[in-house]
């Protein structure tokens, strides 16, 4: 095992210190609050000679994924990092990125959408772009950031998946909190995540090749399927950089934590900084005797619906906790998921969603209590009442009990 | 977890209350115990009352949620007593920490009831005294030290001399004045 060294650092430091010790070939990026920081601090490192990246700065959002996309086609390692706005404005292009099949990985400080305005965090911006085919990996806090970091690079250029990686960090809960955290050493990390060396590129004078022409209908629908196809088989390319990096730097990742699920029968499904908050909630509520648990969605894309309806197959009732609205009028995109991941078990146990903690509203120990108990009534009476509600507003309903 | 410190801080954006809770926990890391230091935004201008928050303890904490029930509350601009509550959720055996030239029981009034321990601290005073400027953040830094005891005071100052000496590598006549004000704080503040 190599020697780790403790630091503290917020959730964008420890991101942009991961890119620093990657070292990739181009960083293209165009600021956006609350992860402006992770190319300030990138720039410094360019500026100090620490990395040998070409680092630009473009005028959009939309051009700094396009000049990813380019460079990425050339065959290089290309990053950029972006929130909110600066997410909805590159959509166009996430798809020309996961279609073109070039492992892009973009860090993502996850922050509400207009509107109304709104800097704070929720997954408003990252849900939008769930379908755009990016594999998708959520942090619960500047360690797991930091860590997923430096998985996404493997994941993604692994042969038979070939996919674009949005690391998705809190905004401000992570990526502007001061937290300890245990860094890996430069060259170590170098070792793990090793050499970009792509098969075919376009600049690759033996074997020249075309980069998102146009498909006709007679083979569009063979290259949609050839990703669909790389995203399934992205599920095992995270395990096995997961059990790499555990081998290596001995911290364990999966699809999901399961956290005091063994004989659970009240669970929440939930992500992000919020996870580690009902953490101390489920803590509590064990030591009354209650049979609580909780699993923390890791990975969003590919979505781990076998293995999380195994995971909540023993439990009578499940609050899934969505950070985004999806104006579906039936729950939000968590639940979705969740939901249809369960539907052939054989005993399907009650559901609920909870949209909550939107556009920064707190989330507390003592409302994630407020949700158990609500869990708690609905097995005691087998009633599951309103399946899709809010949770933590003010005056428009009340909060359903 | 039993041992765990929450201090809320209260200033206006611009005077530091953000950096003062980021160097407290800096402070505290160096003395080996896990931190968090992170900010709450309001409507992002100058002079807007903004908070901070620090949570302190021998174990990593999990909780990311704001502070509603600190052990501890510091206020960087008196004038947020008028408009904030600033004691809201304060713990009775806690204590509230205010930059002030005035004497404790002055303020108390101002303070919804609160029947715990009132401080204060001339901290603006004290920064143009050594800094030849208004940076109230550093000794409102150390007067919270000196209250709350969240890290060993000595050990404080130990560390903090390395950690400016760190930061102002380019301009190492400030470090003896910033190391001044945390000293001087740590004396001056009063109940």
């Amino acid at each position: 095992m190599i020697m780790s060294k403790r630091d503290r650092l917020s959730g964008n430091e420890a991101i942009a210190t991961a890119m620093r010790q990657i070292n990739p070939d181009v960083f293209a990026m165009f600021p956006i609050t609350p992860s402006t920081e992770i190319p300030q601090y990138f720039a410094q490192y360019v500026a100090d000679g620490k990395v040998d990246t070409e680092f630009i700065c473009v005028e959009s959002e939309h051009s700094s994924l396009s000049a990813c996309i380019g460079a990425e086609a050339a065959g290089c390692r290309a990053i950029s990092a972006t929130s909110s706005a600066g997410l909805a404005y590159m959509s166009e292009v996430l798809y020309v990125a996961a279609s073109c099949r070039l492992p892009i990985v973009l860090a993502v400080a996850c922050r509400a959408l207009t509107g109304p305005i709104n800097i704070n965090h929720d997954y408003s911006d990252s849900m939008s772009v769930r379908d755009s085919g990016f594999i998708q990996i959520y942090a619960e806090n500047n360690q797991e950031a930091y860590d997923n970091y430096l998985q996404a690079h493997r994941i993604g250029e692994t042969p038979d998946v070939r996919l674009p990686v949005m690391i998705c960090e809190d905004g401000f809960i992570t990526s502007h909190a001061l937290e300890n955290i245990e860094l890996e050493d430069d060259d170590a990390v170098k070792a793990f995540v090793g050499e970009y060396k792509p098969e075919n590129y376009l600049l690759k004078h033996e074997n020249p090749l075309a980069v998102g022409p146009y498909g006709t209908s007679p083979f569009y629908m063979e290259a949609r399927v050839a990703q669909a196809e790389a995203m399934k088989n992205a599920k095992r390319a995270i395990l096995d950089v997961a059990a790499d990096f555990e081998k290596t730097f001995g911290r364990k990742y999966g699809f999901f934590e399961e956290y005091k699920m063994e004989d659970a029968e009240r669970a929440l499904v939930i992500m992000g900084s919020s996870a580690g908050t009902a953490k101390a909630a489920v803590d509590e509520l064990r030591e009354n005797g209650e049979k609580v648990g909780l699993i923390k969605i890791r990975v969003f894309r590919p979505f781990p619906g076998e293995e999380l309806a195994e995971a909540l197959k023993n439990c009578k009732a499940v609050a899934v906790m969505d950070k985004s609205e999806g104006f579906s009028s039936m729950g939000g995109p968590l639940f979705a998921e969740t939901a249809s991941a369960c539907v052939n078990l054989e005993n399907i146990p009650k559901m609920i969603d909870i949209v909550y903690g939107l556009g920064g509203r707190d989330f507390t120990v003592d409302h994630t209590k407020r949700v158990f108990a609500r869990l708690e009534k609905i097995v005691k009476t087998g009633e599951t009442g309103p399946v899709y509600s809010h949770f933590g507003q003010r005056d428009l309903r009340e909060e359903v009990q | 977890m039993s041992d765990m410190i929450e201090i809320r801080w209260h200033g206006r954006g611009g005077q530091g209350a953000k950096t003062a809770s980021l160097l407290l926990a800096d402070a505290a890391f160096m003395a080996g115990q896990y931190v968090q230091s992170f900010p709450e935004y309001g409507p992002e201008r100058s002079g807007a009352p903004i908070t901070a928050y620090n949570r302190i303890s021998s174990e990593r904490c999990s909780i990311h949620s704001n502070i509603y029930y600190p052990d501890y509350v510091a206020v960087v601009d008196e004038t947020l007593l008028e408009s904030v509550d600033v004691t809201s959720g304060l713990k009775e055996d806690g204590a509230i920490i205010i930059n002030s030239e005035k004497d404790p029981k002055e303020l108390r009034p101002y303070l919804n009831g609160y029947k715990g321990r009132v401080f204060t601290i001339a901290a603006g005073h004290i920064s143009r005294k050594h800094l030849g400027a208004y940076f109230p953040n550093t000794p409102m830094l150390a007067a919270v030290v000196a209250v709350s005891k969240c890290v060993d005071p000595e050990e404080f100052l130990k560390n903090m001399r390395e950690s400016y000496s760190h930061k102002f590598a380019n301009k190492p006549q400030v470090v003896e004045g910033n190391l001044k004000c945390l000293a001087d704080a740590m004396k001056e503040v009063r109940e």
